[in-house]
């Protein structure tokens, strides 16, 4: 059969049921498969929109998303997805036309060399040089996308070559010598971890993205409940414990996200702490502020599946490489085996109550019917019953939503953290939604960020993909302003957005319902209404415009130093 | 205190602060001896990765081994204990790097090769050939202005024939960088 057919064949072996592209000259070859392949293709509007609706795909189902685009600007349109799914350890295979193999080099029309561009930020890419290499290449791929850190992998294949005929059997196994993930964790070393959490007086668990990609929430529940211990998650691990109880009450061990924006517990708990438990978290700068100054009093466990991960920042006293899901459940049993005495954590938690009296998350309301931004988040939480999938773009909207959506559930929240990549909270909603048809997808968006894939509407209105999207609009590029604001003597510098576009005459130039909602006293209600709409819609709400993200710790300082 | 460089501080940055804040550590060298999988594009991987973490390789000699699919990487890196444990395992997360060494320098040999050319006229000859002959080095090439010499040995033992010719007057030089193996039966 023809590379190209085979390739559908490598798809649908590995279970793959969307993909998310664009057509180009070099993938001719691919996209004529598309004709009679059996698999869904969803035409989008700019490569990188597929790329990051194959990333909200990954995130929301666990399963590897899958992009397509041309060659040469097609593939450098998916740069930015690439990198965001690196550093944000997201599963998901990139498959690129190339110029035929005589032009390679030659600086041929839309030749870009793919490979050498992306290779920093791949996890592992193929160049195919030869046909009957597509079918292994494309099987290792996808295994390589899913197992250990997940993250982007590429495939690059010249369109000459898409056109061979090849035989197809398919590949079962893989031919990766240098690559196999340790997953179980030493038990030597789990022992060694469970023995002082039972000795620590003031310990932490703080839990990251690792969890998520692990589906290991439920073990992380369950370790962390077996004793009272307290818990915080990074920007990525929103969901992997429960902000509330299932009778809506919030969690009694949930301090709140932690980091710049984090909750006073949590950045206080993590200084003070005496043992912190790191589990599939990276101790990235927005978390740890002022290294030298981060967490001064604490020993360090550090679970990770990538062990490139362990010490990089802090170095782990008990370090385990594994993933959380197998180790989390290890530690549990042997935590339990050494029965830990409970009420040695009172002194701690009286601490810790303390600070969350004294500091709770919060905002001054509005005193006519102006709607806070903090409160649209709240209200959108009600809208939906905590219940939804919220994606979002970057900046202060993303805090909010981080700090007052109170994820119940993993794979929640779909947001961009390492990269802090504007734009792609929308199409992240459309893979979401074509993931997972049967829930509510809501996009939290920027004025600024949501239109830098606002195409992708076009895509929804297409293919009847009914996401959601509330665009928090205070017609400012409102992070940058912030930082403007408090560190930069408020001189703003075009950071202004005024009042363009018109978002609701936007969405139903795209075939998307437009709303406009401006009145806190309604907005409960105007959402619900909104949410109950059929098909794509696009909700502008004005919010007050200079309000800041609190509490914050300013960048490069210590928890200590947070204001707000 | 606000670290160096984070936007929230408006200050210029001075040069020396720069500086500091970098990861500028030096301390022992290290050898380290990769095995990857012969495929297109594994250096530029390597080479890619230590330019992104900020790593200087000093030197980079690739070569085959007694496996056709396999092709041996022999690299120094200058570094404190830290870094190098960052570097390695960075190393190990590219898919084609099967095994890395970091070698001992008391457990290792370790060889480079060198070409020197020097000028020396009749009168300078003979002293450069004792200092050659001390190094075990080999006269390689002659004519009346110059003399090319080829010194195979330790870096340390290069360098200390280098500063020992440079007198007479270092035209060119060329080295290969260092290859190692560890001492004893078992495999590199």
């Amino acid at each position: 059969m023809r590379a190209v057919d085979a390739v559908m064949e490598c798809l649908k072996a590995e279970g793959v049921d969307v993909v998310f592209g664009l057509p180009g000259g070099a993938n001719l070859p691919t996209y004529d498969a598309f004709v009679d392949g059996g698999l869904r293709h969803i035409l989008v509007r700019h490569e990188a929109g597929g790329g990051h609706a194959a990333e909200g795909y990954a995130k929301a189902t666990g399963k590897v998303g899958v992009a397509f685009a041309t060659s040469g600007p097609g593939a450098t349109n998916l740069i930015t997805p690439i990198c965001d799914a690196m550093m944000d350890s997201v599963p998901v295979v990139f498959i690129t036309g190339q110029v035929r193999t005589e032009l390679l080099g030659t600086d041929g029309f839309q030749e870009a060399d793919t490979i050498g561009i992306t290779m920093p930020i791949v996890k592992h890419s193929f160049m195919i040089q030869d046909p009957l290499e597509i079918p292994r290449a494309i099987h290792e791929a996808f295994y390589v996308a899913r197992s250990g850190r997940p993250g982007p992998v590429l495939v690059d294949i010249p369109q000459d070559l898409s056109r061979a005929e090849i035989p197809y059997e398919p590949v079962a196994d893989v031919r990766l010598p240098g690559y196999q993930p340790t997953l179980e964790g030493n038990q030597k070393q789990i022992r060694q971890a469970a023995k002082a959490l039972v000795a620590a007086q003031r310990p932490v668990i703080y839990a990251g993205g690792g969890v998520v990609n692990a589906n290991a929430a439920e073990e992380l529940v369950e370790f962390a409940t077996a004793d009272r211990f307290p818990v915080t998650c990074t920007l990525m691990g929103l969901g992997a414990f429960p902000a509330r109880r299932a009778d809506g009450e919030p969690h009694p061990q949930w301090l709140g996200m932690l980091g710049m924006h984090g909750t006073r517990a949590a950045n206080y708990a993590m200084d003070e702490a005496d043992l912190i438990c790191a589990v599939g978290a990276r101790f990235d700068d927005r978390v740890t502020g002022k290294l030298s100054e981060f967490a001064p009093r604490a020993k360090f466990i550090h679970i990770d599946v990538d062990p490139a991960e362990i010490s990089k920042n802090i170095p782990a006293h008990i370090p385990i490489v594994g993933d959380a899901k197998h180790v989390l459940a290890k530690l549990l049993v042997e935590y339990r085996a050494l029965s830990a005495d409970s009420a040695r954590l009172g002194p701690w938690w009286e601490q810790i109550e303390a600070w969350r009296e004294q500091y709770p998350l919060g905002y001054e309301d509005s005193s006519d019917n102006e709607i806070k931004p903090q409160y649209m988040i709240q209200a959108l939480h009600e809208a939906t019953g905590g219940d939804a999938i919220v994606t979002s773009d970057v900046g202060q909207h993303q805090m909010w939503a981080a700090q007052y959506y109170d994820f119940p559930k993993p794979r929640r929240w779909i947001n961009s953290g390492g990269l802090g990549t504007m734009g792609f909270g929308l199409p992240a909603a459309m893979g979401a939604a074509v993931g997972c048809p049967d829930r509510t997808v809501c996009c939290i968006a920027g004025d600024g960020s949501v239109q830098m894939n606002a195409q992708e509407l076009a895509t929804c209105a297409q293919e009847k993909i009914p996401i959601k999207v509330f665009i928090m609009n205070n017609g400012y590029l409102g992070m940058v302003r912030q930082w403007q604001e408090l560190f930069w003597d408020g001189r703003y510098s075009h950071v202004e957005t005024g009042d363009y576009p018109d978002f609701v005459k936007l969405a139903e130039a795209y075939g998307a319902t437009g709303m406009r909602f401006e009145d806190k006293s309604t907005l409960v209600e105007d959402m619900k209404r909104a949410i109950a709409t059929d098909g794509p819609v696009v909700v502008d709400v004005k919010v007050t415009r200079e309000e800041n993200t609190y509490p914050m710790i300013p960048a490069g300082q210590a928890a200590r130093e947070m204001v707000g | 205190m606000i670290a160096v460089g984070e936007p929230a501080t408006k200050e210029p940055l001075s040069l020396e602060e720069l500086q500091a804040s970098g990861n500028l550590r030096s301390g022992r060298k290290h050898v380290l001896s990769i095995l990857v999988e012969n495929k297109s594009g594994v250096l530029t991987r390597i080479a890619g990765l230590f330019a992104r973490r900020g790593f200087n390789i000093d030197t980079l000699t690739v070569g085959p081994t007694d496996d056709d699919h396999i092709s041996r990487v022999t690299l120094t890196v200058d570094g404190a204990i830290h870094p190098i444990d960052q570097v390695t395992k960075q190393l190990h997360k590219l898919i084609n790097v099967l095994k890395i060494r970091d070698l001992e320098p008391a457990d290792t040999v370790a060889r480079e090769l060198a070409l020197f050319k020097i000028s020396a006229d009749g009168a300078q000859r003979g002293e450069l050939m004792q200092i050659t002959e001390i190094f075990r080095g080999k006269v390689v090439d002659v004519t009346k202005r110059s003399v090319i010499v080829e010194v195979t040995g330790t870096t340390e033992k290069v360098e200390a024939f280098e500063s020992m010719v440079r007198p007479f007057g270092l035209i060119e030089m060329m080295r290969t960088g260092e290859i190692a193996i560890a001492r004893g039966r078992g495999e590199t």
